[in-house]
């Protein structure tokens, strides 16, 4: 590692100081890194005045950066070194136009023209506005079909396409096409005022507002040098506390209803609004948007508003643990969960997965605990009993977390002392020439951010990664082999972003 | 069997009475604003200028709720001498322009075209379409199937196929990735058909304003008949436009 630089989570790096190794190098310590149970958090592509460049941030227990010129193209780790480079290289090659050459499966990942004004890597014409207009992989054989899938879903979703090879029942093969819900934000966070910044991240998966404006805003922080007072960071850790709290218990109730046991499917489903009301009496927004703001929080938590949130809890918590027992005891519930989709260990490791999807096979790393930001240096881990892999597992991580949430909850709000000021978006001169990397375990997993601003502290690069950007290829394999009239169950299980995924 | 008894016990009725009895949502929900018409002009100006949404015209003193975001931050900034949000969630529009307001919304009951509610007044049924929403207007209509608001007690219902359905629910700024699915989707539906706009982005791109990468204005590509403002909608303000606008 002696190539690579330390860095912590949300500090500025000034970017002379990353180092700037030879392409091999480069490449050679990325293998190294990542073969040796190394995880990638960023690896992404970046003009620099003439030239293209790559910056990868990797962990294991630490967080490590290095930098490297590149030209046209660059040989393909995946094909050498690991899977977990597969998304990041196809990104590469899309954003730039940069090739890996060898890449076992070079395809797009969100089908928009390069922000280079390169030729095209993968020969697409954008003005024929579809991205599965590609093919896709097929088996062949007379017992095989074909079931294609979206981008319009049967329910109140967001699109996206599936394609599936089947012999019967059974999935040979998923494939997983996105690009649907692209918005261009990484492009448009270098070109519009700041102010508009927080907004936008809290609008790039609405179910994360909270998770990834946290990333932005301490981004900015970082860049600044602003400080967030201890109860303004209380109130960040209640707010994203209780974002994921609402998503577990949402998602819990969808599981009932996809194995058709309705009792706790309503209930969950009533609960789950509990927790955004919740949100709603913090900031005025069932999701949490307008409540983070650089330098702290907009919205004060009052005596009332933290009078109100504890009751609720206090109400809610016993509720939450009996409609829990009612679902995870019932042996019809078990009989479906049990052993659906499950994804080893080992498999988990080779494509990075992370947050609930990592945890349910035994992959333990939370942000919160490992690189931990605002209150969580002083709070708690939690530990996963069911960690097999299956929607058993992930079901089961999710009830834990819950509760693990609510505990956290009730120790910020036992320390709170109600004395933090609100903080407006204002217009921050950025230090120059700088990097900052964020992290923040969002209720999905690693959330990060990346940014690269330049001489004059203009943002040069944006870089975004939500967690599902990893766990999509988690859901492919975890149908493998499976039934199809699995897929609803096992893809709620995981319950992956589009919109942060395609950006 | 037990446990499910018990747990029903506990949870209860929940359903709201909504609209029968009016429901009152928490002091800092941000609903409809009310601007201050003689405000300085210095402090609207400085709200203007603050707007990440540029949603406020400081010369005529509106607010264009097509594009607000209801952030809250132009009220905190003047300390309310500009605009104050009040509580009020019935925000719906059958009109684009309605939407720049000072405050004041015509009745959506008295413009919903009389040919609608003859249609769909006793039965709707609605395809949604996400066309790159960031999944909070989506979650909260879904929620609108949960016991408490319990959509399907009106009559009004999601559906799955277009062909099914009376029109179509957009959210999202429309990505140029998801125009043609979109469209298609709106040519599979039955004419007469209705088209209603959920949130900020799908009437003006919302946060997403300026990217080449969306469409930005659902209206531009389709006939909206009703507009739904918010970051995202709150399921009341879903519900109250339903209700008013086909019922
Ligand atoms: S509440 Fe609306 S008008 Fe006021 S600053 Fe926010 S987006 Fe602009």
């Amino acid at each position: 590692m002696a190539d690579l630089l330390r860095i912590t989570n949300g500090e500025r790096i000034p970017r002379a100081a990353i180092p700037s190794l030879a392409l091999e190098e480069f490449l050679q310590a990325l293998s190294d890194f990542v073969k040796a149970d190394g995880y990638i958090v960023q690896l992404f592509a970046y003009r620099d005045g003439a030239s293209n460049r790559l910056l990868a941030v990797l962990r294991n227990e630490a967080l490590y950066v290095a930098g490297t010129e590149v030209g046209d193209s660059f040989p393909s780790l995946t094909k050498t070194a690991s899977k977990k480079f597969h998304m990041f290289e196809r990104e590469i090659a899309e954003q730039y136009g940069i090739r890996p050459e060898g890449h076992p499966w070079l395809k797009p990942v969100r089908y928009h023209a390069n922000y280079a004004g390169r030729p095209d890597v993968f020969g697409n014409d954008y003005s024929v506005d579809i991205p599965g207009n590609y093919d896709y992989f097929t088996v062949e054989g007379e017992p095989i079909h074909e079931v294609a899938v979206g981008p319009v879903h049967a329910g109140i979703i967001e699109p996206g396409h599936f394609r599936f090879q089947c012999a019967g029942e059974e999935v040979l093969h998923l494939e997983i096409q996105l690009g649907y819900q692209h918005r261009g934000i990484e492009k448009m966070l270098t070109q519009v005022p700041q102010k508009r910044l927080p907004i936008i991240c809290e609008g790039i998966a609405g179910d994360t507002s909270i998770g990834h404006n946290l990333c932005c805003c301490q981004a900015i922080e970082a860049l600044a040098g602003l400080q967030v007072e201890k109860g303004a960071s209380m109130v960040r850790v209640i707010g994203l506390e209780l974002e994921r709290i609402a998503n577990h218990i949402g998602d819990l109730g969808a599981l009932s209803g996809d194995v058709a046991f309705n009792p706790p499917a309503a209930y969950f489903g009533r609960m789950r609004g509990e927790f955004l009301n919740l949100l709603q009496v913090l900031c005025g927004n069932r999701f949490g948007k307008g409540l983070v703001r650089p330098g702290g929080v907009a919205h004060i938590m009052g005596a009332e508003q933290h009078g109100l949130i504890a009751k609720k809890l206090v109400e809610i918590t016993p509720e939450i643990k009996n409609v829990c027992d009612l679902l995870f005891s019932a042996h019809t519930v078990q009989a479906r969960f049990d052993n659906t989709g499950p994804v080893p260990l080992e498999l988990a490791k080779e494509l990075g997965l992370v947050g609930y999807a990592g945890r349910a096979c035994g992959l333990p790393y939370d942000v919160r605990t490992a690189f931990p930001t605002e209150r969580y240096t002083d709070l708690p881990g939690n530990t996963n009993a069911t960690t097999l892999g299956d929607v058993n597992s992930r079901a089961a991580v999710r009830r834990e977390e819950i509760m693990h949430s609510l505990s956290l909850i009730e120790m910020m709000l036992g320390q709170h002392k109600g004395e933090h000021k609100s903080v407006q978006m204002q217009q921050y001169q950025l230090a120059p020439s700088s990097l900052v990397v964020t992290l923040n375990e969002g209720w999905r997993g690693e959330v990060s951010h990346c940014v690269l601003t330049d001489d004059a502290g203009r943002i040069q690069r944006y870089k975004i990664k939500d967690p599902s950007f990893h766990n999509w290829t988690g859901l492919a394999m975890s149908l493998r082999n499976q039934e199809i009239s699995d897929f609803p169950l096992c893809n709620k299980s995981y319950n992956l972003s589009y919109c942060g995924f395609d950006l | 069997m037990l446990k499910v008894i018990k747990n029903r016990f506990e949870q209860g009725c929940r359903t709201s009475s909504y609209p029968k009895e009016p429901i009152k949502l928490y002091s800092r929900f941000r609903g409809r604003p009310v601007v201050n018409r003689n405000c300085d002009r210095a402090v609207a100006l400085q709200c203007a200028q603050i707007c990440p949404q540029e949603a406020i015209d400081p010369e005529k003193m509106t607010i264009d709720l097509g594009r607000c975001t209801f952030c809250g931050q132009c009220e905190t900034v003047s300390g309310g001498a500009f605009v104050r949000f009040s509580q009020d969630f019935e925000l719906g529009a059958a009109n684009r322009q309605d939407l720049i307001t000072d405050g004041e919304l015509p009745d959506l009951a008295v413009q919903a075209k009389a040919h609608f509610k003859k249609l769909f007044g006793r039965s709707l049924q609605l395809r949604q379409v996400s066309a790159a929403g960031c999944n909070a207007c989506e979650a909260d209509t879904n929620v609108l199937n949960t016991p408490f608001f319990d959509l399907s007690r009106f009559g009004i219902d999601f559906v799955a196929s277009p062909r099914h359905a009376d029109g179509i629910h957009v959210t999202g700024p429309v990505s140029v990735n998801m125009k043609t699915a979109l469209l298609t989707t709106y040519e599979a539906v039955p004419s007469p058909k209705v088209v209603i706009a959920s949130g900020c982005c799908s009437i003006s791109g919302g946060p997403f304003y300026g990217s080449e990468e969306i469409v930005g204005d659902l209206n531009s590509i389709l006939p909206v008949d009703l507009y739904i403002p918010g970051c995202p909608p709150h399921p009341l303000t879903t519900l109250h436009a339903l209700l008013k606008f086909f019922k």
